[in-house]
């Protein structure tokens, strides 16, 4: 497989506390991918780790290869180079995301003048030109605007125009929907779909919603207490969860059709980073765990269906049941 | 905005007027001037005259009234002392005084400024430990044991500067110092504590992600943020550019307005110490009025919706 970014046995560790525990991860040209997981599994501080985006005080090991150049360990002008240029991040609560003080224009222009070496009424322009493609309505006049003008599903399309301003490879959206209410999610979803298919950057979607993963990816990674521990096309892994916590990600999904039916929550929380389970991380709360599970943590393997797994006694193969993507998609 | 600033005007002409009521009640509820002026020895009718010819014989109210329409007609009074009328006594002390606080505000500035954004951006190095104790002690120590320290290193021990007067720029080496310590201190303990909170928001993280230069991150787009809670602080300095040397001035016998206040009050001198007090007043409305229209030009979201 053509690769774009090769992550490698990618470690993170605050103050001493491991939060990653070695994720190796691929991504192609043009290839939509979703990471999913509980708040803290580590979906972000991949990301943020590989651009050098985290505080000082985290300790990065390991390995993000991006065409020839390595990113973990590079000086900060390397990565000032890659960040918006080859890989464009976009976050979470996008109306605290943007500068207060600064226009939203001339945020967008900054990148345009960074990347493109685009000033003046060209800047101007194509940041216009990209507002309308985002679908802010009224760019021309709404150029010279500040952030708390617009509501925070524009904030969030004025985000994305400023990441598409430096043409990356690679787009990381960070929960971009999390703060936004229903309808508006289901736009920006559809906004990001569509970028992809014009544009053809990969996209790495980061999110704890299922269903938005299912809409805007082909392959999904589900990340538990800093590791993968299932990955796959994102149909295969949907319609047959083979890790009883992904398997638990979709029993708490309310189900729009059919008969009402009770959610079934995962029990317990996720454990606290500083004193993980010696065994498999997630076998405290895992229904399907054996003694085994507590003492030896079961490594990340190549299934022969195509996906990779990381439990002793996954839900069985031949398992047909009312699980399907149509679900997830609700 | 012009309801904005009309509303500010309002508000800052009833707090000096609440400023001048307050002074005027409070000096002739503490002391007779006819008394210290006198002496205690002169005849009780040489008392009474006296009281008469500065209208003190008058109901309070009434010496309240006369106070104000004088004011509004530009009359600030005379001075029992020398006769002479009170504003021109005090106009004649402000340029003494801004010898000292003018460079001293720069000094805070200049200084203050830079250390707290350099220790904010090197978070718990040793340099920020640094800055952190040195901005501590410095506005802590009180500033008539600075003055007296500083007098014992650099005029008994070492003795190359004046311990006291005027006259020359090597003169004002001292106060000018004494004065700005304690204000660097604040101002870097702000500026970094400002600084801190901004460079957490989201929007930095931002702007680091869209690959914008670490020095631009900091300049574009961290310092206009910490720049709006920066100003109220210096607003506060700028407006007690006249106040701000009582003890200094006293210390280090600085003919400017605090020693002229401190003699005025010691004497009862009643119109001096109101028109000081009056224009000091009026230094600190109108440096604040000047920040809360900055306000608005620093952050566009405070331009909205002006505070009331």
């Amino acid at each position: 497989m053509d690769r774009l970014v090769e992550i490698r046995d990618l470690r993170v560790a605050f103050d001493g506390v491991p939060v990653l525990h070695g994720i190796d991860l691929d991504v192609a040209p043009g290839e939509a991918l979703g990471l999913v997981g509980e708040s803290g599994c580590g979906k972000s501080v991949t990301w943020l780790a590989a651009l050098g985006l985290l505080p000082a005080k985290a300790r990065v090991t390991g390995s993000v290869r991006l065409g020839a150049g390595e990113l973990v360990g590079a000086p900060r002008e390397t990565l000032e180079t890659v960040r918006g240029k080859r890989i464009a991040m976009i976050f979470q609560d996008p109306s605290s995301a943007l500068n207060p003080v600064i226009r939203v224009g001339k945020q967008i222009c900054e990148a345009l003048r960074l990347h493109r070496d685009l000033r003046g009424a060209a800047a101007k322009a194509e940041a216009i030109r990209l507002m309308e493609m985002v679908g802010i309505p009224d760019a021309p006049r709404r150029f010279d605007l500040y952030t708390h003008e617009f509501s925070g599903g524009q904030c969030q399309r004025l985000m994305i125009a400023m990441a598409l301003a430096g043409r990356p490879d690679l787009l990381i959206a960070d929960e971009p929907t999390t703060a936004l209410d229903a309808t508006i999610q289901a736009q920006i979803l559809e906004l990001l779909a569509r970028l992809r298919r014009e544009t053809g950057m990969a996209t790495v979607f980061i999110s704890h919603d299922l269903g938005a993963v299912a809409q805007v990816c082909e392959r999904v990674c589900v990340m538990y207490a800093g590791r993968i521990v299932e990955a796959g096309p994102v149909e295969r892994l949907f319609a047959h969860p083979r890790h009883p916590y992904t398997r638990g990600l979709f029993d708490a999904i309310p189900q729009m059709s059919g008969p009402r039916r009770r959610l079934v929550p995962i029990p317990g929380t996720v454990p606290d980073p500083r004193a993980l389970p010696p065994g498999c991380a997630f076998a405290p709360r895992c229904t399907r765990a054996h003694d085994a599970c507590s003492r030896t943590r079961p490594d990340l393997l190549a299934q022969p269906d195509g996906r990779t797994l990381a439990c002793a006694y996954p839900v069985p193969e031949a398992r047909h049941d009312s699980f399907s993507t149509e679900r997830a998609m609700t | 905005m012009l309801r904005f600033v009309a509303l500010r005007l309002a508000r800052a002409l009833a707090t000096v007027i609440a400023v001048m009521t307050f002074a005027f009640v409070v000096l002739r509820l503490s002391g007779d001037p006819a008394q210290v002026m006198l002496g205690p020895d002169v005849p009780q009718e040489a008392v009474e005259a006296f009281r008469r010819s500065w209208g003190l014989d008058a109901p309070l109210w009434q010496q309240y009234l006369a106070y104000l329409g004088a004011i509004f007609r530009g009359d600030f009074g005379v001075s029992m002392r020398d006769h002479s009328p009170a504003l021109a006594l005090v106009l004649e002390r402000v340029p003494a005084t801004l010898q000292l606080t003018i460079p001293a505000l720069i000094l805070k500035l200049g200084l203050g400024i830079p250390a707290g954004v350099y220790a904010a951006l090197h978070r718990d190095s040793l340099i920020d430990r640094g800055v952190i104790l040195l901005a501590v002690a410095g506005f802590t120590i009180p500033s008539f044991v600075l003055g007296l320290v500083l007098v014992l290193i650099f005029a008994v021990t070492l003795g190359v500067l004046p311990s006291g007067g005027s006259g020359t720029w090597v003169h004002g080496i001292l106060p000018t110092l004494t004065i700005s310590i304690g204000g660097i201190g604040v101002l870097a303990r702000f500026s970094r504590s400002a600084m801190i909170e901004v460079m957490g928001q989201p929007y930095i993280r931002t702007a680091a992600a869209k690959g914008v230069k670490w020095r631009n991150v900091v300049r574009g787009h961290a310092l206009p943020n910490a720049a709006v809670p920066i100003v109220t602080l210096v607003g506060f300095m700028v407006g007690s550019l006249i106040a701000g040397a009582v003890v200094v001035e006293t210390i280090f016998s600085w003919p400017g307005i605090g020693r002229l206040l401190i003699v005025s009050v010691s004497n009862r001198d009643l119109a001096v110490v109101q028109c000081i007090l009056l224009l000091i007043a009026a230094a600190m409305v109108v440096s604040n009025l000047v920040v809360d229209l900055l306000y608005g030009a620093l952050d566009p979201r405070l331009r909205a919706q002006p505070a009331t």
